[in-house]
C-alpha cells in the first residue's frame, strides 16, 4: 500500500514537474500534458513491443512529448494562438496520434513482456515492490537532479526569468519565443517520460491514460507548495514530488475510506477540482493577509 | 552613436484613433553625449524611446545604432547594444528571482547558453559590483528582488542596464516614481555609470532643472517632432523660466502644466 502510494507519486510527479515546469516557472497555462502523457505511453510501449531497449523506450516517451509540447509552444509564438487553446489543440490531435502509435487499439498491454520492470527487478534487491519503489525513486532522483542543474545555466535562468518579467529576458538579448517553446517542450518531455514509466508499471498503456492528468498534476504542485514555501529552485522543484505523493495518498485514501462517507472511486475527479481550487483560495487569502498586514504596518509607522 | 533619420511613428494605423505619435523626426547623437529629453505628455517623447528599443513598430525612417541600421531589428536583438530604465522600478528586474539571478542574467547580452549561469569568478565580480551602488545589496544576494525598496530595485535595474556598457542608454523618466531621496541617489548613480563607462544617454525626465543640471544637451518634443534643441553654452546659460517661456511660445497658447514643468 506504501509502495503503491510511492510509486504512483514518482511516476505521476514527473508529470507534475512538466506541469510546474510550465505553469509555474513559465506562467504558460497548459493542457498539452493531457495529450503529451498518454502519447509517452503510447510510445513506449509501441517501441517495447516492437523489441525496442527499455532505455530507448522511456527516450522515446521523453521525445515524444517534447515535440508535442514543441508543437503548443510553437503555436503560440508563430500563431499567437493563446496557450490554453494551443494546449487543447494538440491534445485534441494527439488522440488520434496515439490512437495511431497504439496501432488502432485503445490499449496495448506489457504483461507478458515488460522489460523496463523486469530491468528494475533484476537489478535492483528486495521484492518486487520494495525493488519497483527504489527504481523509480532512482529515476526521479535523476530526473530531479538534472531539471536542478538545468535551472542553474544560462539558460534555465532565464527561463524562470521568463515566467516572472519578460522584459527582464529581452534586456538580455535573449529571444523570448525560443526560450518559451523550448520551456513547453521540456514540460511536454517531462510528461511524456512520465508516460511511458506509467506504462511500465501499469503494465499497459491506453489511450484514455491522460484523462485528468493536467488537473492532477497541478494538484500536486499546489499541495506541495501548501506544505511549506522557499525561493530555491531546487527545493521547489523537490517540493513537487513531496506534493505528487502526498496528493496521492489523498486519492488513496479516498478509494479506500471515501466508502465511509458514500463517496466511490468515480467522486476523485471532484476531489482532486476541490484541492485546485482550495489550494489556490488558500494561496489567494495568505497573499491578502500578507499585504493587511504589510498595510496595517505602514499605517502604524505612519501614525507614529 | 544613434542615428535617428525621418522617423515616424503611427497608433493606432488604419482606425478613426490613426495619430502620428513621432512625425519624421530626426536626430543625431555622438558616441558618449548624454540628452535630456523634455516635453508635455503626449510629445512622444517615450515613443522616441521605443522606436529606438525597438518595442513599437516603425511607419518610416531609419534607427542607426553604431553605424548599423537596426530598423528591422526585433527588441531583443537591440537590446545586445540597447540598456534601458523605465519608469516602474518593478519593470527591469525579475522580482520573484534573488537580487544574484537577476544580476547574473543581466550580466551577459543574447542567446543563453547550456553553462552554469554564476560560475564563482562571476558572482564575486557581480558581488563587487552590488557593493557599488552603497546599498548593502551585496549582502542580501540571496533575496528576491520583490523584497527590495522601490528605489534599491530601481538601482539595481540601471546597474543592470548599464553595467554591459551598452552603446545606448534609455532612461525614461526612471526616477520619477521615487521619493525625492531615492531620486537623487539612482541620479548620482546614473551620473557615474554615465561618465564612468562614457555612455550615449538619452534621459526624458519630467524635470526641468534636473534636464538642465545633467546632460550634454537638451531637446524639447512637441507633437511628435523636435522643436528646441541647445547644447554647450546656450544650455549652461539657459534658466527653467526660459525653457517655459519657450515652451508656450511653441504651443502658442498657455501652457496648462506650468506647475507640472516647474515641480
Amino acid at each position: 500500500m506504501t509502495e503503491a502510494i510511492l510509486v504512483e507519486g514518482l511516476v505521476y510527479g514527473i508529470m507534475a514537474l512538466g506541469v510546474f515546469v510550465s505553469f509555474r516557472i513559465l506562467d504558460f497555462p497548459d493542457l498539452t500534458a493531457e495529450g503529451a502523457f498518454p502519447l509517452g505511453a503510447a510510445t513506449a510501449a509501441a517501441l517495447i513491443s516492437s523489441g525496442a531497449h527499455p532505455f530507448v523506450a522511456l527516450t522515446g516517451a521523453f521525445v515524444a512529448g517534447g515535440l508535442a509540447g514543441a508543437a503548443t509552444g510553437t503555436m503560440y509564438a508563430t500563431l499567437k494562438v493563446p496557450s490554453l487553446l494551443a494546449g487543447i489543440v494538440v491534445m485534441t490531435g494527439l488522440w488520434s496520434v496515439n490512437l495511431r502509435v497504439l496501432g488502432g487499439k485503445a490499449n496495448l498491454p506489457l504483461i507478458t513482456n515488460n522489460p523496463v520492470m523486469d530491468a528494475a527487478y533484476s537489478l535492483l534487491p528486495g521484492t518486487r515492490e520494495l525493488s519497483s519503489a527504489l527504481f523509480f525513486a532512482l529515476v526521479t532522483a535523476g530526473a530531479l537532479s538534472l531539471l536542478a542543474l538545468f535551472f542553474s545555466t544560462e539558460a534555465g535562468i532565464a527561463m524562470g526569468a521568463l515566467g516572472d518579467n519578460e522584459a527582464v529576458v529581452v534586456a538580455a538579448g535573449s529571444n523570448p519565443a525560443l526560450l518559451r517553446t523550448s520551456g513547453v517542450a521540456l514540460s511536454g518531455a517531462l510528461c511524456g517520460l512520465s508516460g511511458g514509466l506509467a506504462a511500465s508499471y501499469q503494465g499497459f498503456a491506453d489511450v484514455n491514460f491522460g484523462s485528468g492528468i493536467v488537473a492532477a498534476g497541478l494538484a500536486s504542485v499546489m499541495v506541495g507548495e501548501f506544505l511549506f514555501h522557499s525561493n530555491r529552485i531546487e527545493v521547489q522543484l523537490v517540493r513537487v514530488i513531496i506534493g505528487s505523493i502526498a496528493f496521492r495518498a489523498i486519492m488513496f485514501a479516498g478509494r479506500k475510506y471515501g466508502y465511509l462517507i458514500g463517496m466511490s472511486p468515480n467522486d476523485l475527479r471532484i476531489v482532486t477540482a476541490v484541492l485546485v481550487v482550495g489550494a489556490v483560495a488558500a494561496g489567494r487569502l495568505k497573499a491578502e493577509n500578507k499585504a493587511r498586514r504589510g498595510l496595517a504596518a505602514a499605517a502604524a509607522r505612519s501614525i507614529s | 552613436m544613434i542615428v535617428v533619420e525621418r522617423l515616424t511613428v503611427v497608433f493606432n494605423p488604419g482606425t478613426p484613433d490613426e495619430r502620428a505619435a513621432i512625425d519624421g523626426l530626426s536626430i543625431n547623437v555622438p558616441r558618449g553625449q548624454w540628452i535630456s529629453v523634455i516635453g508635455s505628455n503626449g510629445a512622444g517623447k517615450t515613443t522616441l524611446l521605443n522606436a529606438i528599443a525597438g518595442s513599437v513598430p516603425t511607419a518610416a525612417g531609419r534607427i542607426v545604432l553604431d553605424g548599423v541600421d537596426r530598423s528591422g531589428d526585433p527588441e531583443y536583438r537591440r537590446a545586445r547594444i540597447v540598456g534601458r530604465v523605465r519608469q516602474d522600478p518593478s519593470a527591469g528586474t525579475a522580482p520573484d528571482m534573488t537580487v544574484i539571478d537577476n544580476m547574473a542574467l543581466a550580466s551577459r547580452k543574447g542567446p543563453r547558453r547550456l553553462l552554469p549561469a554564476k560560475p564563482a569568478s562571476l558572482k564575486r565580480r557581480l558581488v563587487e559590483r552590488l557593493a557599488e551602488l552603497g546599498m548593502g545589496l551585496e549582502n542580501r544576494t540571496e533575496e528576491n528582488v520583490s523584497r527590495l525598496s522601490g528605489g534599491q530595485r530601481q538601482a539595481l535595474a540601471l546597474l543592470m542596464a548599464a553595467m554591459t556598457e551598452p552603446s545606448v542608454l534609455l532612461l525614461d523618466e526612471h526616477t520619477a516614481a521615487l521619493d525625492p531621496r531615492n531620486a537623487d541617489i539612482v541620479m548620482a548613480l546614473t551620473r557615474r555609470f554615465i561618465r564612468d563607462y562614457r555612455l550615449t544617454a538619452l534621459m526624458v525626465t519630467h524635470d526641468m532643472r534636473r534636464a538642465l543640471a545633467d546632460g550634454d544637451r537638451l531637446i524639447m518634443m512637441h507633437e511628435g517632432g523636435i522643436v528646441a534643441d541647445i547644447a554647450g553654452e546656450d544650455k549652461a546659460s539657459a534658466t527653467v523660466e526660459g525653457l517655459v517661456r519657450l515652451f508656450r511660445d511653441v504651443r502658442g497658447e498657455e501652457y496648462a502644466e506650468d506647475r507640472d514643468l516647474l515641480s
